[in-house]
């Protein structure tokens, strides 16, 4: 157990969502250290993992893991866990890598600790070996697991299912089979729709929240060159004509200090949530497209097995000699075929179980960015009222000065 | 130079607008505590008002009534009401004649005596309006004379019939205000006749710039070949600066005497001398050039607002849209949860888009004061002109004076030699003599009206009412 003392204190970027009762495991992605020069640049983040489940090596662990490490993780989780939606990882983006500008960095790494830690909390995910690997071995180790999954030897299986998965192309076409079968069930074909209109709509809103930011900052760009300005024509005047002005041109400058931060306060805590929720249901999409394909290998399997069998049955009426071979043939198939349903209406389940696990998992979320939003939005109105209207006192004494004078 | 016209940003594209507009906002939202202005106060209210009162919805007619701002003028105000066609007389070559605007002026002047302000009522076009332009220019030289309106549409915009009239209505109004605050010029008898005298305007039009041409190709030959006669500059001519078409030989003279002025290492007989003058006119550049500046920035800062505007109202309704998709398509309870939420954030950000919309027209408004005070920056460049100019004649007839004066010796000297009476050379002397008491007599007129427009310098005071407006209304 983990006694509070010997616990360090928790980093600001500590995730919200990590359980927090015994027994626990929280992680946190923390401390971006740009390594490397040029072409090859990257950022190297440290892991923290706090624990105590009795898988793991031990109460704390530290490890560097970079971007491509998560990736790797994220795939073998999306090899293993068919059914489930894997967490999304922050987008790739080959150009903005290299600029490497701060909010760049600071919104992957929140991207990242929030990925892993909805891994850690996931009941199935969590258990993962791979999860085990990533949060505990050494960069070594992991350097060479990662190599060997982007590299051209992958495992044997895998190899088997592609030549199986182009023979099965090559007979459909053949056959006549142009299109693959799919299933029928109306209350799936719902959720489909439904996950497609979703992704539109919601990238839709991403984007003018995107927008919206930019604005932020560009209005407070101009605000503060204005304020600039009307100070130089404060300057021009004299005595309390001036004041007033640079006191106004000040009140801009501020203001547009104001706005510059609520920009980033969306960014990080409305649009990033949205951006978010876009990335988990394309995430949802590559599920649907798992079961599209389990499916189609059941229903082939279970066309081939039956074939097999009449065939066999055949064999047994005319006594040939070859039914010993067709008989092991189309015990391996049914064998098989009953593992290809089994994995489908696994798939099936689990995405049952995850759809509800997701729906109110996005609306607690969207929940929290919408009160940051309208928070941060009256907020910035708030300030910018109270700026103006401290200074129409000082206004309003000058001209009623100078009107009598 | 910035164009002091109100800019027109193009509003966001009509069938956003459209469907902002139509969108029913009922929910159970607090209605907001900010005040719904219309019209941003007049000067005059605001400064009397302590603080805001909410909910104060304050409407004034079309046309707000600022009152005057100088004590000196006489008209408490001046309204130039709508604009009305009307067909030219039958005079005309072209079969069914043209048309022309006429704008009905009404102007309230205080009583010299007792009893209420008198009303005058009249009609005038705009040619009128060019006229009293030109007729001020000459007669006050050297005082900021506000800008008048443009001739032609100087924004790319294409403008409606009607937008164009209500334009230049509304600008003849705030010429015509300006124009009376002016302290010199308000008491005028320019103004007073184009604002009171009933029928046609009795000013003298300008001529037209073909029969200058042609007076001045006719005088410049007699100039050139020693006409002594058509060589003096009258008097009366000497109160104006010299015009393109009629004093070519003027121009010449004087351009060769700023020449001197510059490159010449003789010092001229009249120099501007007033150290406080020259002062202000280096404040004044530096002002102009701030004030350029800061007009820039508003643009920015307007344009800038408009687009958060926009932008917060396209969130809004993609918000709407979604909240509509998820209501259809709930399958879960939670479902219901988000799509609440989303539609409460999505009216607060229409609403706020509406917001930053009369934000931003207050915004243009006063903002807009700042463009017309670069107008008046133009005023003061033409007066400073006509000052430089007054003064270079005053120059140039001191130089050809002393010029004379050295002939009429030499003439003199010539002749005391020559035994008996030398007629041609007497002739010549009194010829000489003649010219020199005209120069000496414009000289002089030169030399008065260059004081006139150095005393005549009113003091440009830079007025508060802009900010203050701006900061309530951001309020």
């Amino acid at each position: 157990m983990i006694s509070p003392e010997t616990s360090p204190p928790r980093s600001s970027s500590q995730s919200p969502r990590s359980p927090s009762a015994a027994p626990f495991l929280s992680i946190s992605v923390t401390d971006p250290v740009k390594l490397g020069n040029g072409v090859q640049a990257y950022i190297s983040y440290r892991v923290i993992t706090r624990t105590n489940l009795p898988e793991f090596q031990g109460p704390e662990k530290i490890v560097i893991r970079r971007y491509s490490d998560f990736v790797w993780l994220h795939d073998r989780l999306a090899e293993k866990y068919k059914g489930i939606f894997i967490p999304p990882l922050p987008e790739k983006s080959a150009v903005e890598k290299f600029r490497f500008s701060a909010e760049f960095i600071e919104m992957r790494r929140q991207a990242l600790d929030i990925f892993i830690n909805r891994i850690a909390s996931h009941p199935e995910l969590k258990q993962s070996e791979d999860l085990r690997t990533f949060l505990q071995e050494d960069e070594e180790t992991m350097e060479r697991a990662r190599s060997q999954e982007t590299g051209i030897f992958k495992k044997p299986a895998d190899l088997i299912q592609i030549f199986k998965d182009v023979q099965t192309k090559v007979s459909d076409v053949v056959l006549g089979k142009e299109k693959p079968v799919e299933e029928t069930d109306p209350d799936y074909e719902k959720l489909k729709h439904y996950i497609f209109g979703l992704e539109d709509h919601l990238a839709e809103t991403q984007k003018q929240a995107f927008r919206l930011v930019k604005r932020h900052k560009e209005l407070g760009q101009s605000l503060s060159d204005f304020g600039k300005a009307i100070k130089l024509l404060g300057a021009c005047e004299g005595n309390s004509l001036g004041k007033v002005f640079s006191e106004l041109g000040a009140k801009s400058e501020l203001l547009s200090i104001k706005l510059q931060k609520e920009a980033h306060n969306l960014l990080m805590n409305f649009e990033e949530p949205l951006k978010d929720y876009v990335r988990a249901v394309q995430s949802i999409k590559v599920t649907f497209a798992d079961r599209a394909n389990a499916f189609r290998q059941h229903c082939e399997l279970a066309e081939t097995t039956k074939l097999k069998e009449i065939n066999l049955d055949k064999l047994n009426l005319m006594r040939s000699d070859k039914v010993r071979e067709a008989e092991m043939e189309y015990r391996e198939l049914k064998a098989e075929s009953e593992q290809a349903t089994r994995r489908f209406e696994t798939i099936v389940r689990l995405m049952n179980e995850e759809i509800v696990r997701f729906q109110e998992q996005k609306t607690a979320d969207m929940g929290l960015a919408f009160h940051q939003f309208a928070k941060g939005q009256a907020k910035l109105a708030n300030d910018i009222a109270d700026a103006w209207r401290s200074v129409l006192p000082k206004i309003e004494a000058c001209t009623v000065s100078s009107q009598h004078g | 130079m910035m164009d002091p016209d109100t800019g027109f940003f193009a509003l966001e594209s009509p069938a956003v607008r459209e469907e902002m507009e139509s969108l029913d906002l009922s929910d159970a939202i607090a209605p907001s505590s900010l005040p719904s202005f219309l019209e941003p106060p007049s000067y005059a209210d605001v400064v009397l008002k302590s603080t805001f009162e909410p909910q104060n919805a304050v409407t004034t007619p079309g046309s707000g009534s600022y009152p005057p701002r100088g004590a000196a003028s006489n008209c408490l105000r001046i309204v130039v009401s709508d604009p009305e066609t009307v067909q030219e007389a039958a005079n005309s070559l072209v079969p069914g004649g043209t048309t022309y605007v006429t704008y009905p002026i009404t102007t309230w002047v205080r009583a010299a005596g007792h009893g209420g302000p008198s009303e005058f009522r009249v009609r005038r076009r705009f040619r009128d309006v060019v006229t009293l332009a030109a007729r001020l220019a000459e007669a006050y030289r050297g005082c900021f004379i506000p800008q008048r309106p443009d001739k032609s549409v100087v924004d790319g915009q294409v403008m409606q019939k009607h937008e164009f009239a209500e334009q230049r209505r509304w600008e003849l109004e705030k010429y015509l205000r300006r124009l009376a605050e002016h302290p010199v010029i308000g008491r005028s008898d320019e103004l007073r006749v184009f604002l009171q005298a009933q029928g046609k305007l009795p000013l003298p039009a300008t001529t037209d710039v073909a029969s200058r041409m042609l007076d001045g190709a006719v005088r410049l030959p007699k100039q050139l070949f020693g006409d002594a006669a058509a060589g003096r500059v009258a008097p009366e001519d000497v109160v104006q600066p010299a015009k393109e078409g009629r004093d070519l030989l003027r121009i010449f003279k004087e351009l060769k005497q700023a020449v001197a002025n510059d490159w010449g290492g003789v010092k001229p007989l009249v120099v501007e001398e007033d150290r406080e003058f020259l002062e202000r006119k280096e404040k004044m550049r530096v002002l102009e050039q701030q004030l350029c500046t800061a007009s820039q920035q508003a643009e920015a800062l307007v344009k800038a607002q408009q687009d958060i505007g926009e932008t917060m109202g396209e969130m809004g309704l993609a918000f709407i849209k979604l909240t509509k998709f998820e209501t259809e398509e709930a399958i879960f309870s939670s479902q219901k949860t988000l799509s609440a939420d989303a539609k409460c954030v999505a009216t607060a950000a229409v609403k706020a888009s509406r917001l930053y919309q009369q934000l931003n027209a207050q915004t243009v408004k006063h903002l807009d004061t700042l463009h017309e005070y670069l107008g008046v920056m133009l005023a003061v460049q033409s007066a400073f002109s006509d000052r430089t100019s007054a003064l270079l004649t005053a120059q140039t007839l001191m130089t050809d004076l002393s010029t004379l004066h050295a002939k009429v010796e030499k003439h003199e000297a010539a002749s005391s030699k020559i035994f008996g009476s030398d007629r041609s050379g007497l002739r010549k002397v009194e010829e000489l003599n003649e010219t020199i008491r005209v120069t000496e007599d414009a000289k002089s007129c030169a030399l008065r009206e260059y004081e006139r427009i150095k005393v005549s310098f009113s003091v440009l005071n830079v007025a508060v009412v802009c900010l203050l407006a701006l900061a309530e209304v951001t309020t």
